[in-house]
């Protein structure tokens, strides 16, 4: 019954895929704009990046990865528990350091960046969509969805316009006074989502983000996805669901702290 | 491309502390009672002394601090020493003396009638007293009146308040009368406690010819009370010993009553810095609950912390955030135990008829230490909660 919807996402991701590497008419626009050059800088590049959790045996978590994320691109990190997904993601989103290898966001290698400058590029350009949402019970969804500004010293006013503009693109225009108790699991993701997507980042990355959801919700967030991607955000997928990274015009595939193979999809 | 600093405003810091507070309520209120309680203690105690000092200060007002008593002291050969008869009298030709009374013990007993053992004196003394010396201490009747010229001579007395109050009198209408050694005395006033004179209280007071006729008193007087305006208050007490015992000036004691009054207000003063750090005590005990809620809050609000961090936190954010919520429990807790304190003091003030005094500087000292009491708190809490890193903090739900 989830066919039609799923082949559906499939057609528009793949006729997507060639526009990926470069950004739409009304790419996510950096706040800092630099002149036009002929090639922007990935949003993310990893080269040789070795990441080794201490303990007794210290575990592996990633080995030699290198991997490179241009902007507006749409790409499914797959493969088994343990394989490393979720290390990736927190070292591409600036939560982890690698041990040994080059990090770069938009160009900046992040080995000499302080905390506070970690801090500033996940406020500014990285958004976040976990499993478990992350929502503050006590709060509506459009003060959820402002927080996603809080780190940015703009005013509450502005967060909280940016926000209802925010629901709206995710189609919760009319649940912006509803606490996540109130809403149903898709509805929270999308307003995690929307959390993720206010400040306007270059990158989303999202850890499973259909994990917690029946495949009917899921595929929704998936065609959301795919719609950010096609509005010019680089948006990284981890998950273990086959379906959701068929819908996805490049697919990562990693295995024991590698990467196993890296295949775009081409229409 | 350089992304710019990570800023957390002021006023969303005070909403996150306040979110975070609002969370768990029923743990906010009771980890505050902790530091409202050390506040409330500390207030009421310094706000009940200051209450009471003020009431002296009104009392002393009232009453007038210049009022002077002469009494004989001792002689060099320390055998009991006595005033003449006529100092009364040279005590009023000092220049200023606006107004002179005196008092002279009778070796004799009250009793509240002759059938009374005459052991059971009840501690109450007999006292000649002249005309003028309600006015001249103060004093007022509860009860009937004051001696007079006419009812000084004749077998006619007023009792104390404690006198009073031992006797079981309390009408003064002429139809009581007590035995004041062979005789009967007609009861016609009884006094209110008489602050500056408090000797009064516990005596029956008789006419001065009365108690020369009827209980064989020598007329020497055992204490002058004599007042004069403010300023020569310092000039009177220079002549006053040489004026009332011009033979022996070293054998007479002056002092001044309202000095004995505020003394005693001073001595609270111990007992007050006592209780004041049993309230100390307390503060600590409740700084320490505070804490304990902060570093389980801390314990419970990892994923919170991770999601900030992956928000654009930085460490001294997170930082921030706890610490400004310590001091907020902690602060709520002092405004509590300030409004708790000061109901209190007002109360227990109100009831013993005092004005209520409750010093500006104990509420700032008391918002102080709550504030200080939650920086220190919520210092550890803070410090773990920023050490965190922010993949372990998402990693644990």
């Amino acid at each position: 019954m989830d066919d039609q919807t799923s082949t559906a996402v499939r057609v528009r991701a793949d006729a997507e895929a060639p526009s990926a590497g470069r950004a739409g008419p009304d790419a996510a626009p950096s706040p800092d704009a630099e002149p036009p050059r002929p090639d922007p800088p990935p949003v993310v590049e990893l080269a040789g990046v070795d990441r080794t959790y201490p303990g007794r045996p210290p575990v592996a978590a990633l080995r030699g990865v290198d991997l490179t994320v241009r902007p507006g691109e749409l790409l499914a990190v797959v493969g088994p528990s343990g394989s490393g997904k979720s290390t990736l993601l927190n070292i591409a989103g600036t939560l982890d350091r690698a041990d040994a290898g080059t990090v770069r966001i938009d160009g900046r290698d992040l080995s000499a960046c302080s905390d506070r400058r970690l801090a500033a590029i996940r406020a500014h350009r990285i958004g976040f969509v976990f499993q478990q949402f992350f929502l503050a019970p006590g709060a509506g969804a459009l003060d959820n969805v402002a927080d996603g500004l809080l780190y940015t010293g703009r005013p509450r006013r502005e967060r909280r316009a940016a926000a209802a503009e925010t629901l709206e693109r995710v189609g919760l225009g009319d649940r912006a006074h509803h606490r996540p108790g109130e809403l149903s699991g898709g509805q929270r993701q999308r307003v995690a989502i929307a959390r993720a997507l206010v400040g306007d980042p270059g990158l989303l990355l999202t850890d499973e983000p259909t994990g917690a959801l029946d495949s009917a919700t899921g595929e929704a967030i998936v065609e959301l996805l795919v719609d950010l991607h096609r509005g010019g955000t680089a948006v990284v997928v981890i998950t273990h669901d086959p379906q959701v990274a068929a819908a996805m015009p490049r697919r990562v595939r990693m295995r024991d702290g590698r990467i196993e193979s890296d295949e775009a999809v081409r229409g | 491309m350089t992304p710019e600093p990570s800023r957390l405003r002021g006023a969303d810091l005070a909403g996150l502390a306040a979110a975070g507070m609002r969370a768990r309520p029923l743990r906010a209120v009771l980890s505050a009672l902790g530091i409202a309680v050390g506040i409330a203690a500390m207030v009421v105690v310094v706000g009940i002394s200051a209450s009471s000092r003020a009431e002296v200060e009104a009392q002393l007002e009232r009453l007038g601090t210049n009022l002077l008593t002469v009494s004989p002291g001792r002689s060099i050969t320390g055998e009991e020493a006595s005033l003449p008869p006529e100092s009364v009298e040279m005590v009023g030709r000092i220049g200023p003396v606006t107004s002179v009374g005196a008092i002279g013990e009778v070796d004799a007993n009250v009793y509240r009638n002759e059938a009374i053992d005459p052991n059971r004196s009840n501690g109450i003394a007999v006292y000649a007293a002249t005309v003028d010396l309600l006015g001249t201490v103060g004093g007022e009747v509860a009860a009937g009146r004051f001696l007079d010229e006419a009812l000084a001579a004749y077998p006619t007395t007023v009792l104390g308040a404690t006198t009073a109050e031992r006797l079981g009198i309390s009408v003064a209408d002429g139809s009581v009368a007590v035995w004041i050694g062979d005789a009967r005395f007609t009861v016609v006033g009884v006094l209110e406690p008489v602050p500056l004179a408090p000797e009064l209280d516990a005596s029956a007071l008789v006419g001065w010819p009365a108690a020369e006729a009827e209980l064989g008193f020598d007329g020497a007087p055992t204490t002058i009370f004599e007042r004069s305006p403010d300023e020569t208050v310092a000039a009177v007490r220079e002549v006053l010993a040489a004026t009332a015992n011009p033979e022996a000036p070293q054998e007479t004691v002056v002092s001044r009553p309202s000095d004995a009054l505020a003394a005693k207000a001073a001595t609270d003063r111990t007992l007050t810095t006592l209780l004041l750090s049993l309230g100390g005590v307390a503060l600590l005990v409740g700084g320490i609950g505070v804490a304990n809620t902060m570093v389980i809050a801390v314990l419970e609000r990892r994923s919170e912390i991770g999601l900030r961090r992956s928000l654009g936190a930085t460490r001294a954010h997170i930082r921030l955030q706890f610490l400004a919520e310590s001091m907020l429990l902690a602060g709520a807790g002092g405004i509590g135990g300030a409004v708790l304190g000061g109901a209190v003091t007002a109360g227990f003030a109100l009831w013993q008829g005092w004005p209520v005094a409750i010093p500006l500087w104990a509420l700032a000292l008391a918002a102080a230490a709550t504030v200080a009491v939650g920086a220190v708190a919520g210092v550890y809490p803070a410090a773990k909660a920023a050490r965190y890193s922010p993949t372990i903090a998402l990693s644990s739900y």
